[in-house]
């Protein structure tokens, strides 16, 4: 029998996961009203990925199938990955990706609670270090059609027609390859998709990922500190460089609401398993991640930069961690026993 | 794919030369080697080990000439810390030195004792008090069971008791794991 | 006189269900005098008290049974008046389920006290009035039973500046200090008074949680009278009566794991302990009963005046356990410690005796990894990071878990009980600690067997040299002899003195045969061949031993 505390609180791991789950929704809905109904084939896909690969390595493993696998933390990596993949990737691209995140990522480093590394980040990285042209295939704004977009999910037909690069990537490109003449302005002046803040579609998809996240942060699963330190760092490094070069650097309001900034802050970043866990910790960790984003954004040779940056921000979670331990009662005054 | 698996094995590569750089450049040598396994050793002086006491133990494992797995009142526990200190594998405590047992210590039957101060002369660590043809009898605190004073004893008087547990002395267990038999029935 | 009083906050805690309306439906009753009382000697933290009693002593009511041991130890005294049975192993209320020394006590009836003596405090030294105290039994009542004589030292300055007196009592369905204050408020009182006096206090702060109104009335008209006393009251969240807590909510000051709260300038009192030492010193009652709360799984949960040594059994027999009932927990349900029985007796620690079923506290659901989600940091009182200990303790990385302030967690249970992964966290902390004491304890045990077997090669090298100085200066006198006989031919070669001197030796040494012959193994002959064997093998393990010895000893004789 066990021992004292006797009652705990109605609290489980389930519970946590299946509010993650909840606060994507109004995110995925703007996204399906900007660009289809693509995105839920993917979420369909990466989650029924997910749980099957999760089933047989909890199986392999040993583990009790029920428990871990009603746990919720494989839809949320399944989400997690469908919605940072494109929505008219291939669909083995992002079954592919589903299967390295679970059996790799998670389960090879140890399931639930080991892994080192945020496994949809692990499974974004390697896909488009391995199939760059297919991961930066986007759908256009208004290319709706879900037809079409089946079509493209299960390879009957050629993407061009409605696929085009994101905002970043457009800008990126542009900066990188054409001669200095290129500015900001006007790349995202003559892009098609480009709204007014984060190209078009991509800052209302933003939007509602905060919504999301701001209830996180009100069910207290979240704390506000990741969002807050990444935002900001993120807004602070573009706002400076934009200063600088506003023909060079794109401003800051555009890095916070484009690409995966929103769900990076939110439900990426915010991962406990791989993220630094001290408050202070989670300060440096998110503004590390945000920091590295806008580099790699910037002069890397990859459209997005978040993966990459948790990923590497993960390796430093441990040292994180151990220099951030808060004061412990009583030795707050620098006192030591 | 391939440039993929090609960037984390470089990753890898790069990550383990810094962590074996750190190794050997921050290792912490300090004061009298010898010392520090000493501490590590249980002091019981029994010489299971094939060596007459802890401490020269202690001097033939700093030279290398001795295993780490030869104390058999240290045990794995011993043989883990030994290992920590000095970098090496962990091993199996070796058979031929004996076996990990529970802590006893030496009682000596005070109607059979003679008073022949064998005991006394075995003790390593002077636990046992009488004078010739008194009886005599063990400080149970100071005894580190090293049952060096059992093969002396012309008649048998010496045995080993195991220390009972008591409220003061027991520990909490190690928590155990309730998963499995909790949802047999739902797998 | 509630005042305005600025209050502090301390970090985390949670709000678990209070479940304390039950047990403060009914004034206090008193609990009848059961058939036996078994009285545990070892009720307080120290020493445990040396039996002053013996089977078929007459012993009264207050006449003590037990001797403190040493400074760091409390007495120990009958409950009522009886004959002893026994002194004998007795289980004890503790979670180990072992036995230790308890005086069985067969009571009366007459219930007849000692002569008692108010003790005149005032005119007494403060080492005086403390060893009284020690020799009445007043223990810290909260639960801890940490000895109130240690406590009740100003320490160096010989003053203080804040005395606490904790009636927050935040542990969920314990009512006993509630009702304590809100019948005995007045004889409260004036126990803090004379605790304020003996520690020069300058204000005395009470502190009571917001859910207990009537305590708080209570006693806020108590202290009408008194100068620089006031009832603070503090909100509902548990730990708040955490002493270490409730100091924080009170003072703002934070002592350390490890520190006096004297160097501090605070000392901390349970409200209940307060009204023992009033009845040790007012009335010159030793402590033999406390007020214990029985609730839980019962039909009629009520707060009894219980004697030391009644069987939880009896006790809750008066309340009419429901028929489910799985088990007895001696404390609350964050911090009570399961029952091996239901005949332990009620002890000084024994604020409580919940009774539990299955649907009251129901298993915890299966344990999952830790997600390490932060939510055990953000409720623990003493600002841990619960999961890293957790890690460390399970792992059984004991040093990095004392580097991260293992010993510092005041096993609150507060992160276990917001854990979403149900991990049985506390179990980690308490297996840690008490692995780590034990291993400390080995720690000294090997550093005196070291100093000891140091020592003893010490001493058989110098009794070597001084055997050998001993043989030279034999050898040196002989050889002066021979040359004196050398010169003076004429002498006789041996004085009479002499040839005493050497039938002496002649007969010490026959004796010393005689003696080798009597002490020779006596148990050699007819020996199994096994046992030959086993002794011929430790010969030559021995043999083996001393060849390898030879570097490291001195040169054998
Ligand atoms: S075997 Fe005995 S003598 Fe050798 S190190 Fe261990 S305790 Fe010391
Ligand atoms: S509350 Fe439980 S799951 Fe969360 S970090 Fe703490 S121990 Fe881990
Ligand atoms: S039991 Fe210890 S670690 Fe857990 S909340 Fe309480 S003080 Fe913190």
């Amino acid at each position: 029998m066990n021992n004292s505390p006797y009652f705990l609180k109605p609290a489980s791991v389930q519970s946590v996961m299946l509010r993650v789950l909840a606060a994507l929704i109004p995110g995925i809905a703007v996204y399906v009203w900007f660009f289809g109904a693509a995105i839920l084939v993917q979420i369909g896909l990466a989650s029924a990925a997910a749980l099957v690969a999760e089933a047989i390595m909890l199986k392999l493993r040993g583990k009790p199938l029920a428990l871990f696998l009603t746990d919720g933390s494989a839809l949320v990596t399944a989400w997690l990955i469908a919605l940072t993949f494109p929505s008219i990737a291939p669909w083995w691209l992002t079954v592919l990706g589903t299967l390295i995140a679970i059996v790799v990522a998670k389960h090879l480093y140890g399931g639930l609670g080991q892994n080192p590394f945020n496994p949809a980040m692990v499974a974004f990285a390697l896909m488009i270090v391995a199939y760059p042209q297919l991961m930066s295939q986007w759908p256009a704004v208004g290319a709706t059609e879900f037809a079409t977009q089946l079509d493209a999910i299960f390879g009957f037909r050629h993407l061009d027609a409605m696929a085009m690069a994101t905002p970043l990537d457009a800008l990126r490109t542009a900066l990188h390859t054409a001669e200095a003449k290129a500015t900001v302005a006007g790349v995202l002046g003559e892009n098609a998709a480009v709204g007014n803040i984060g190209g078009k579609g991509w800052e209302w998809i933003g939007a509602g990922y905060l919504l999301g996240g701001v209830w996180l942060v009100q069910q207290r699963i979240i704390t506000w500190h990741m969002p807050v330190a990444f935002l900001a760092t993120l807004f602070a490094v573009a706002g400076l460089f934009s200063l600088i070069d506003n023909a060079q650097f794109a401003g800051p309001l555009f890095h916070v609401f484009t690409g995966g900034a929103m769900l990076g802050a939110f439900f990426i970043v915010t991962d406990p398993v791989s993220g630094a866990t001290t408050p202070k910790g989670k300060l440096i960790f998110a503004a590390g991640v945000a920091l590295l984003t806008w580099v790699i954004r910037t002069f890397g040779a990859y459209p997005d930069g978040i993966a990459f940056a948790v990923l590497l921000m993960n390796i430093a979670v441990p040292l994180i961690d151990m220099y951030t331990q808060p004061a412990v009662f009583g030795h707050k005054n620098g006192e030591h026993s | 794919m391939i440039s993929a698996i090609l960037v984390m094995a470089l990753g890898a590569i790069v990550l383990g030369a810094a962590l074996g750089y750190a190794a050997v450049k921050f290792r912490v040598e300090g004061d009298p080697l010898v010392e520090k396994i000493d501490a590590i050793l249980p002091q019981t002086q029994c010489g299971q080990c094939g060596f007459p006491g802890c401490k020269p133990y202690a001097e033939a494992i700093a030279k290398g000439e001795a295993e780490i797995n030869q104390c058999p009142p240290g045990g794995e526990e011993g043989i883990r810390k030994l290992a920590d200190l000095l970098g090496r594998e962990v091993k199996e405590l070796s058979a031929e030195h004996g076996i990990e047992k529970p802590k006893a210590v030496a009682f000596i039957d005070e109607q059979i004792c003679i008073g022949c101060t064998l005991c006394i002369q075995a003790c390593p660590v002077d636990a046992i008090i009488g004078a010739a043809k008194q009886m005599h009898t063990i400080v149970a605190d100071q005894c580190t069971g090293c049952e060096l004073c059992l093969p002396p004893c012309p008649v048998n008087c010496i045995s080993m008791e195991p220390l009972p547990e008591s409220v003061e002395t027991w520990k909490w267990k190690y928590p155990v794991f309730a998963i499995k038999p909790a949802t047999k029935e739902v797998a | 006189m509630s005042m305005l009083h600025r209050l502090f906050n301390f970090h985390g805690g949670v709000k678990p269900a209070y479940n304390k309306e039950a047990s403060t439906q009914q004034p206090i009753a008193v609990s009848p005098a059961p058939t036996f009382l078994v009285i545990p000697l070892h009720q307080s933290i120290g020493g445990t008290p040396r039996p002053l009693v013996q089977a078929g002593d007459k012993v009264l009511k207050g006449q003590r049974i037990g001797e403190a041991d040493g400074n760091v130890s409390s007495a120990v005294h009958a409950s009522t008046s009886g004959t002893v049975t026994a002194v004998e192993m007795r289980l004890m209320p503790h979670t180990s389920g072992l036995p230790a020394l308890c005086v069985v006590i067969e009571p009366d009836g007459r219930d007849e006290w000692i002569t008692r003596t108010p003790f005149d405090y005032r005119n007494a030294t403060p080492t005086q009035t403390r060893d009284y105290l020690r020799d009445a039994g007043v223990v810290g009542l909260g639960g801890a039973v940490f000895p109130s004589h240690l406590k009740l030292n100003p320490g160096k300055s010989g003053k203080l500046d804040t005395l606490v007196i904790n009636g927050a009592e935040c542990e969920p369905f314990i009512t006993c200090d509630d009702v304590l204050m809100r019948e005995r408020a007045e004889a409260t009182v004036k126990g803090i008074a004379i605790m304020r006096e003996m520690l020069a206090a300058g204000r005395v702060l009470v502190g009571i949680e917001d859910n207990k109104p009537e305590a708080i009335a209570a006693m806020e008209k108590a202290v009408a009278g008194e100068k620089d006393m006031a009832v603070i009251v503090v909100p509902t969240r548990y730990p708040a009566g955490g002493a270490k807590q409730l100091i924080r909510v009170l003072t703002g000051i934070e002592v350390p794991h490890g520190k006096r709260s004297t160097d501090y300038g605070v000392q901390c009192f349970n409200v209940g302990t307060a009204y023992a030492i009033y009845e040790a010193i007012a009335l010159g009652q030793p402590l033999v009963s406390r007020i214990v709360t029985v609730a839980g799984n019962v039909e009629k949960a009520r707060n009894y005046e219980v004697l030391f040594g009644t069987p939880m059994a009896d006790l809750i027999a008066l309340c009419d356990a429901k028929p489910d009932t799985d088990r007895l927990i001696m404390g609350g349900p964050m911090m009570g410690v399961r029952m091996p029985a239901d005949s332990v007796p009620v002890v000084k620690a024994t604020n409580c005796v919940l009774v539990g079923s299955p649907i009251l506290f129901p298993p915890p659901p299966p344990e999952m990894p830790c997600i390490r989600c932060g939510e055990c940091a953000k409720a623990c009182p003493a600002d841990l990071q619960p999961f890293e200990l957790y890690w460390f303790s399970r792992a059984k990385i004991f040093g990095k878990a004392q580097e991260y302030n293992l010993f510092d967690c005041i096993e609150c249970g507060c992160c276990a009980y917001v854990c979403p992964s149900h991990i049985p966290l506390v179990d980690y902390y308490r297996f840690a600690k008490s692995e780590i004491w034990a291993r400390e304890k080995e720690k000294e045990a090997a550093d005196e067997a070291r100093v000891r077997y140091e020592f003893r090669l010490f001493r058989e090298e110098r009794e070597k040299e001084e055997k050998a100085a001993r043989l030279a200066a034999k050898t040196a006198a002989g050889r002066e002899k021979a040359a004196a006989a050398l010169a003076s031919v004429d002498q006789p070669t041996t004085t009479p003195e002499e040839d005493a001197k050497k039938a002496l030796i002649a007969a010490a040494l026959e004796r010393a045969k005689a003696q080798k012959a009597d002490a020779a193994p006596q148990n050699t002959e007819q020996l199994t061949s096994e046992q030959q064997a086993e002794i011929a093998a430790i010969e030559a393990r021995r043999a083996e031993i001393r060849e390898m010895a030879k570097p490291h000893l001195p040169p054998d004789n």
